[in-house]
C-alpha cells in the first residue's frame, strides 16, 4: 500500500508538531499530568508516522541514532540524574538538587527534571524500536 | 559510603547503557562490557570489605525517610552475594570473548546481559519487598531475552515454558505483597519484621508466608516447583547458561533466607518443619534427575535444583550454624556450577557435542580440560579438601546438631548420588575412546583464553576456599549471625529514635 501524497507530505511537519508537543508535555510534568513517559510516547508517534509515510530507512536516517542507541542514552541521562546527590556526602542515591536561574522570572531547574528526560529518551527509543521491527523492511 | 552502596546497581544499569549506546559497534561493545563487569567486582568487593561483620549499610533513596521512600540495605550476608554476583559477571563477561558468535552482539547479547546483573544486584541489595518484586521483573525481562537470543525453535519452546511458570511465581509473589500491605501497611523488611509478629490475625500472616514462599520456591526451582529449569537452561547458549545457573535461582534462595529470617523468623514452629520437607524433596528429586540424563547439560541443570536443597536446610532448621553452612554453600556453589557450565561449553567446542553419547577421548586430547573438569565436579560432590566438602560438612553437622537425623542422612546420600553423575560425565566424555572421531578445528588465541581463562581462576578459587576455608567460613558466620540479629537490623534501617516514636504512634 502506497501512502497518499497528503500524507507523505505533511508526515514532517506533523513529526515536529508532536515533537514540540512532546516537550511541552515533558516540562510541565513536574507538577502537572505528563512527564518524561507520557511525552516519550508522543514523540514515538511522531516518529511512527514517519516511518509509516516513508519507510523504515527513512525514520532510521532521520533519528541518527539507532533506537536502541537511544534507549541506552535515555538510561545513561537518568541514571546520572542522581549523581549530583553525591556531591553532599551524606546524601542518598538520587537525592534531589534544584537551581533557581533568574530569567525575569525564576525558572526551577532540577534533576528531576533530568530524570524525566531520560525517561523521555528511554521511552522514545523503545518504543521507536518495537515500532520500526514491525515496520515492513 | 553512599556512592559504594548505589554502585553495584549503578554499574551494571551504566555498562547496560553503555553497551546499548554502542549499538552497532561490537567489538566497543564487548570491551564495554568486560569493563563494567571489572569494576562492579571491583566496587562489590569494596563494599563486602566495608560491610563484613559491622551493622548493615544502608542508604535511603532520594533521602525518603525510611518505612515511605525505597531503601537500599546491605548487610553481610547481601554484601557476600554481591560480591560472588560481581565476579560471576566478570568470569562470564570475559567468556563470552572467546565463545560468544558476533550475531550474538548484534541480537544484544551485553545490554541484556548487564541489564540482569542490574536485577540480579538489585534484588540483593533491596531492603523493600515491593521492591524485590520489581527487580524479580527486571531479572525475568532480561532473562527472557537472553534465553532466546539465538532464536532457535528449542530457545523459543524453553523460553515460552520459563517465562509462563515463572509469571505465575509472580503472581503469587504480587497477590502476597498486595496482602501483606493490607494486613501491616507496610512493605519495608525492617518495618515488617517489626509489625507482622504483633499482627493479630496470624491465620492469615501463615497464609501470606505460604504464598511468598510458592512465589520465591518457583524462582529457586524447588520442589515441586523446578520444572521451568530443566525445559528452558539447556537451551541458552552456554555463558548464558553460566550466568543463569551461578545467579538466577540464587536469587530465589536469597530472597527465601532473607524474608524468612528477617520477617518469618518467630514463627520455625510452622514453616521450619515444610522447609526441612521441601528441601529434602528438592536434593533428592533434582539428583535423581541429573542420574537419568545423558546429555551434560541436562545433567548439570538437575543438579542445580538438588543443591539448592543444601541451601534451604539453613532456613530450615534456623540456627546459626544451619544459616552459616548455607551461605558457605551457596557461595560455593555459585563458583563450582557456573564454572562447570563453562567446562561444558569448553567440552562442546572441543568434543563437538553436549550428548555423553558422542563424547570421548577428552582425557587423552586435552588433559588440561580434563583436570579442570575434575577439580569443580569432584568439589561439588563434596569430596575433601576441595570447597564442596566444607560446605556439605557445616550444612550436615547442623542437621546431626538439631538432631535432624533424616535431613542430615539425606544430605549425605544426595552427595554420594552426585558423585555417580559427575563421574558418568567423566567416564563418557573424558575416559571412554573417542566413538566417532572427526576433525577438530583447533581455537584461535583469543578465543582460548577466553574459554580458558574464567575456568582456570574459578578452579583456583574452589581449592582457594577448600585449603583455605577460615576467612570464607568466619564471614559465613558472620553473615549468619547478621541475620539472626534482626533488632540490629531495624535499628539500622528505621534508626533506634525513629523505631521507637513510630511504635508509641502505632494504634
Amino acid at each position: 500500500m502506497k501512502p497518499t501524497l497528503i500524507l507523505r507530505s505533511s508526515s514532517a511537519l506533523l513529526l515536529w508538531c508532536l515533537v514540540a508537543v512532546s516537550v511541552y508535555v515533558l516540562l510541565r510534568g513536574h507538577n502537572a499530568p505528563g512527564g518524561g513517559f507520557i511525552g516519550g510516547l508522543i514523540a514515538a508517534a511522531g516518529v511512527a508516522v514517519y516511518a509509516v509515510s516513508r519507510g523504515r530507512a527513512a525514520a532510521l536516517r532521520m533519528l541518527r541514532l539507532h533506537p536502541a542507541a537511544l534507549c541506552g542514552l535515555g538510561l545513561l541521562v537518568a541514571a546520572a540524574s542522581g549523581l549530583p546527590a553525591f556531591l553532599d556526602s551524606a546524601a542518598a542515591y538520587l537525592t534531589h538538587r534544584w537551581w533557581f536561574p533568574d530569567v525575569g522570572i525564576q525558572l526551577p531547574l532540577g534533576t528531576p527534571l533530568l530524570f524525566d528526560l531520560g525517561v523521555y529518551l528511554t521511552v522514545l527509543g523503545t518504543v521507536t524500536a518495537m515500532f520500526l521491527s514491525l515496520v515492513e523492511k | 559510603m553512599q556512592p559504594l552502596l548505589a554502585s553495584p546497581l549503578l554499574i551494571p544499569l551504566a555498562t547496560a547503557a553503555m553497551t546499548a549506546l554502542l549499538w552497532s559497534r561490537p567489538v566497543a561493545q564487548r570491551v564495554a562490557s568486560v569493563a563494567g563487569a571489572a569494576a562492579l567486582s571491583i566496587a562489590t568487593i569494596l563494599l563486602l570489605l566495608e560491610v563484613a561483620g559491622g551493622p548493615p549499610l544502608v542508604g535511603r533513596m532520594g533521602n525518603w525517610p525510611a518505612p515511605f521512600g525505597i531503601v537500599l540495605v546491605v548487610d553481610t550476608f547481601s554484601a557476600i552475594m554481591l560480591a560472588i554476583a560481581g565476579l560471576k559477571a566478570l568470569a562470564v563477561a570475559v567468556y563470552i570473548l572467546g565463545s560468544g558468535r558476533a550475531s550474538r552482539d548484534r541480537r544484544g547479547l551485553h545490554p541484556l546481559f548487564h541489564g540482569l546483573l542490574f536485577g540480579v544486584c538489585g534484588a540483593f541489595a533491596t531492603g523493600d519487598l515491593f521492591n524485590l518484586y520489581v527487580w524479580f521483573e527486571v531479572m525475568l525481562i532480561a532473562s527472557f531475552g537472553l534465553l532466546v537470543l539465538d532464536g532457535t525453535r528449542d530457545q523459543v519452546e524453553g523460553g515460552i515454558k520459563y517465562v509462563a511458570l515463572n509469571l505465575i511465581g509472580t503472581s503469587f509473589f504480587l497477590i502476597a505483597v498486595g496482602l501483606l500491605y493490607g494486613l501491616t501497611g507496610t512493605l519495608n523488611l525492617a518495618d515488617l519484621a517489626r509489625t507482622v509478629p504483633t499482627v493479630g490475625n496470624q491465620g492469615a500472616v501463615a497464609a501470606i508466608g505460604l504464598l511468598i514462599l510458592v512465589a520465591f520456591g518457583a524462582k529457586a526451582a524447588v520442589f515441586p516447583l523446578f520444572s521451568w529449569l530443566p525445559a528452558a537452561y539447556h537451551t541458552a547458549s552456554m555463558p548464558v547458561a553460566a550466568i543463569f545457573a551461578a545467579l538466577l535461582t540464587k536469587v530465589g534462595v536469597y530472597a527465601i533466607i532473607r524474608v524468612f529470617t528477617l520477617v518469618f523468623g518467630y514463627d520455625t514452629g510452622f514453616f521450619g518443619p515444610m522447609l526441612t520437607v521441601v528441601a529434602m524433596a528438592t536434593m533428592v528429586t533434582g539428583v535423581l534427575g541429573a542420574a537419568a540424563h545423558y546429555d551434560v547439560r541436562r545433567i548439570l541443570s538437575f543438579h542445580i535444583i538438588s543443591q539448592i536443597g543444601y541451601m534451604l536446610v539453613g532456613v530450615a532448621l534456623m540456627t546459626p550454624l544451619a544459616l552459616a553452612g548455607s551461605i558457605l554453600y551457596i557461595v560455593h556453589h555459585i563458583v563450582v556450577k557456573a564454572n562447570l557450565f563453562l567446562i561444558a561449553g569448553a567440552i562442546k567446542r572441543e568434543g563437538g557435542s553436549f550428548a555423553l553419547g558422542r563424547l570421548g577421548g577428552l582425557w587423552a586430547a586435552k588433559p588440561l580440560l580434563g583436570l579442570m573438569f575434575l577439580i569443580p565436579a569432584l568439589s561439588l560432590a563434596g569430596l575433601p579438601p576441595l570447597s564442596g566438602f566444607w560446605g556439605k560438612l557445616a550444612v550436615i553437622r547442623a542437621g546431626l546438631e538439631a538432631e535432624a537425623w533424616l535431613l542430615a542422612g539425606v544430605a549425605l546420600i544426595v552427595g554420594l548420588l552426585t558423585l555417580f553423575s559427575m563421574v558418568k560425565i567423566w567416564n563418557e566424555a573424558f575416559w571412554k575412546p573417542q566413538p566417532n572421531p572427526h576433525p577438530v578445528i583447533p581455537l584461535g588465541r583469543m578465543a582460548r583464553f577466553g574459554t580458558y581463562a574464567p575456568i582456570a581462576v574459578l578452579c583456583v578459587l574452589t581449592m582457594t576456599i577448600g585449603l583455605w576455608t577460615e576467612p570464607f567460613a568466619a564471614l559465613s558466620v558472620a553473615a549468619a549471625e547478621g541475620l539472626l540479629d534482626h533488632d540490629a537490623y531495624i535499628a539500622a534501617v528505621l534508626g533506634p529514635v525513629q523505631a521507637a516514636t513510630l511504635t508509641e504512634t502505632t494504634p
